[in-house]
């Protein structure tokens, strides 16, 4: 007896009761649908998150001040330090990173002020102004969709130059060309000299809702904030690595770099955090995936009761057929025989309904999707998963029912009416 | 002539061979539990086939006389007791055996045809040959042979439903018959037949008797059918009766 025969005794027994087969299968399509789409769900939140990481920049190693820990369990004591114990970053953190720091791709110090008035004519809207240095472009990853970047005269002369967010740009230009227009910053004339490639907002911030200026020219400007001891403060410092695999090499040099200039003694604890484009991500990843797994053990609560559902019909399924199955037996069906035609029943059962699922849960992600309110990805993984499930849940299912069936003695097939 | 039969006929000595017995069966006893009660279906029955036999067994309904057959026909196992097929014990094995000899040894026919409502003609047949590894084609093919045999050449791919009572049974003759076993086992198999169809059956069986050479075992209440064979065996309660002549009317 082999599986192809059984096959077609599986399909000729489920379009003996077709509306039950149906009905039967309904539950397994809806498991096995949602299973589909809410793990697309899942990946969709964890593709749009990773890639707003990736987004700041390119094989970014961030500097931020005082010592930050970031963990995905619960917050403790050590979450953030104390304000007391923060040591601003300066210009000069960030030369010194740039001279003693060899084979980077770019060092970009950023001033951030929040709030600034930006207005051109009568419009006027509150956004973030960024004081960066000629680097800081590329650092980001910023495209100039309009214009052009700064240049290195503008950042030694301060030039009163800016160049807007996109979102900056719409709000307060709308369709005019703001291509040489002059917004007051603060209380600063500028020259708008470029508008960027909107990229969304991201862990570093929104620079489609930022206004950019040399860093010399903010200091003129916009914020003249220095440390005790004078010099010029940052907020934060980007380093762009060559590559990823030189990532923790940055990472290492640029954290000895800045205990030398923060003179910190041996054992004592930094004063700054160097952050990892890849702590980031691996933070986002273990979220999003306790997210998944969350969404993925509510839709197989509903595969499990489909499965359910399937063993029930089985289960009435070998009542209705004592007949038949100790006929098969009388005629020398062996007990495995049976067990094997009842499982290959539920197990096509399943895997039909599991295919019809799949195309239910495609269809709900790309209708999800479609409303722009949150991303899906239907990835191969999580079809492959779906079929998996529903063939375990066939054969676990079946196992009982069939067991059942192949256990019944030839006898019943004289007594049983 | 046979309608004038109104003596049951009482159990017939067993024939003088030489050659081993092929079913021997000792002391065979079957308990069923109904709940609470226990029924002794068989009580001890001992009972040797030859070859090539022709065999009626009879009695009142609730004598024994299906339990005994679906003990033989290894549907069924003995509560206690030994039946050996070809000098094998059958009454100890293990139930890939016992499906085996079902499969290969014994042929078995039932009161209501049995046979299954979806399948061909053809399907029903070639059932016992897919059951013992055949290819499909070389099933199909043996199996049609096996209903031309029984005179339903013509009839290979009809539903049960659309072939007759008589024309069903003899697809279940065809399907009983299609591994070529020794023995076939028939439980009432004009019991659910009009007479004239019965009578046309029972010549089937008769045929594939002289010209095969099969042994028949037919549980029948018929004693018209009883009265067509070679030897008959009368249970009572459980026992084989070997007492004289009995009057009843039928």
């Amino acid at each position: 007896m082999n599986f192809l025969r059984n096959f077609g005794i599986a399909i000729d027994a489920l379009l003996a009761n077709k509306l039950r087969s149906a009905l039967t299968m309904l539950g397994i399509i809806i498991g096995v649908g949602s299973v589909v789409a809410l793990l697309s769900i899942g990946n969709g939140v964890q593709q749009s998150i990773s890639r707003q990481i990736t987004n700041i920049g390119t094989n970014l190693v961030t500097v931020v001040p005082g010592q930050v820990r970031i963990t995905a369990g619960p917050p403790t004591s050590q979450g953030i330090r104390t304000a007391t114990q923060v040591k601003p970053l300066t210009d000069a953190d960030a030369n010194a990173i740039r001279e003693r720091v060899p084979n980077l791709l770019g060092v970009a110090p950023e001033l951030t002020v929040n709030n600034v008035t930006v207005a051109f004519q009568r419009e006027k809207i509150l956004i973030t102004a960024r004081g960066v240095t000629l680097d800081y472009n590329r650092v980001r990853n910023l495209e100039i969709a309009q214009g052009r970047w700064f240049d290195q005269a503008d950042d030694e002369r301060a030039s009163r130059v800016a160049i807007l967010g996109s979102d900056a740009a719409d709000a307060l230009f709308g369709g005019l060309n703001p291509i040489g227009q002059t917004i007051r910053v603060g209380n600063a004339p500028f020259t708008v000299i470029g508008v960027t490639v909107p990229v969304g907002a991201g862990f570093a911030g929104n620079p489609d809702t930022s206004v950019f200026m040399p860093l010399q020219t903010a200091y003129r400007t916009i914020s003249n904030a220095r440390t005790a001891s004078g010099a010029r403060r940052v907020s934060v410092i980007y380093i762009s690595a060559l590559s990823s695999e030189d990532i923790p090499r940055v990472e290492r040099a640029v954290a000895q770099v800045m205990r030398q200039q923060h003179a910190i003694r041996e054992g004592a604890e930094d004063d700054f955090t160097v952050l990892t484009q890849q702590q980031f991500l691996s933070i986002a990843d273990s979220i999003t995936g306790i997210l998944t797994l969350f969404l993925g053990a509510i839709a197989g609560i509903s595969l499990l009761v489909g499965g359910i559902g399937i063993m029930n019909i089985m289960l009435v399924s070998v009542t209705e057929r004592t007949k038949e199955i100790g006929l098969r037996k009388a005629v020398g069906a062996k007990k495995r025989t049976i067990l094997m035609q009842f499982l290959v029943e539920t197990i096509t059962l399943s895997l039909i309904g599991g295919a019809f699922g799949i195309l239910l849960g495609v269809g709900a992600a790309l209708l999800v999707g479609a409303t722009g309110i949150i991303a899906t990805t239907v990835t191969l993984e999580s079809i492959a998963l779906a079929v998996t499930f529903s063939f375990a849940v066939g054969l676990f299912f079946g196992l009982y029912p069939a067991n059942r069936a192949a256990s019944l003695q030839p006898i019943e097939a004289v007594r049983y009416e | 002539m046979s309608e004038l039969v109104n003596v049951y006929p009482s159990t017939s000595p067993e024939p003088q061979r030489d050659d081993p017995p092929i079913i021997e069966a000792t002391n065979l006893t079957k308990v069923y539990k109904m709940g609470e009660t226990e029924v002794h279906a068989l009580r001890g029955v001992s009972l040797r086939v030859w070859k090539g036999e022709m065999i009626s067994v009879i009695g009142q309904s609730g004598s024994g006389k299906s339990t005994l057959l679906a003990i033989l026909g290894a549907l069924d196992v003995p509560t206690s007791g030994s039946y050996k097929l070809d000098g094998r014990e059958v009454a100890s094995m293990n139930d890939d055996q016992l499906a085996e000899i079902r499969n290969q040894r014994i042929g078995f026919v039932f009161q209501k045809f049995n046979l299954l409502a979806r399948n061909t003609a053809l399907a029903n047949v070639a059932l016992p040959l897919a059951y013992a590894g055949l290819s499909d084609r070389e099933a199909k093919r043996r199996a049609a042979e096996m209903l031309a045999v029984v005179g339903l050449g013509d009839r290979l791919h009809h539903l049960p439903n659309q072939l007759s009572g008589g024309q069903q049974q003899r697809v279940a003759i065809a399907r009983a018959l299609v591994n070529q076993p020794s023995i076939i086992l028939a439980d009432e198999p004009t019991g659910n037949l009009d007479s004239v169809t019965g009578k046309e059956i029972m010549a089937l069986f008769h045929t594939l008797h002289r010209e095969r050479g099969i042994t028949l075992i037919i549980v029948t209440h018929d004693p018209n059918i009883a009265a067509q064979s070679e030897r008959i065996i009368r249970l009572k309660d459980g026992l084989i009766e070997y007492a004289a002549q009995e009057v009843q009317t039928a």
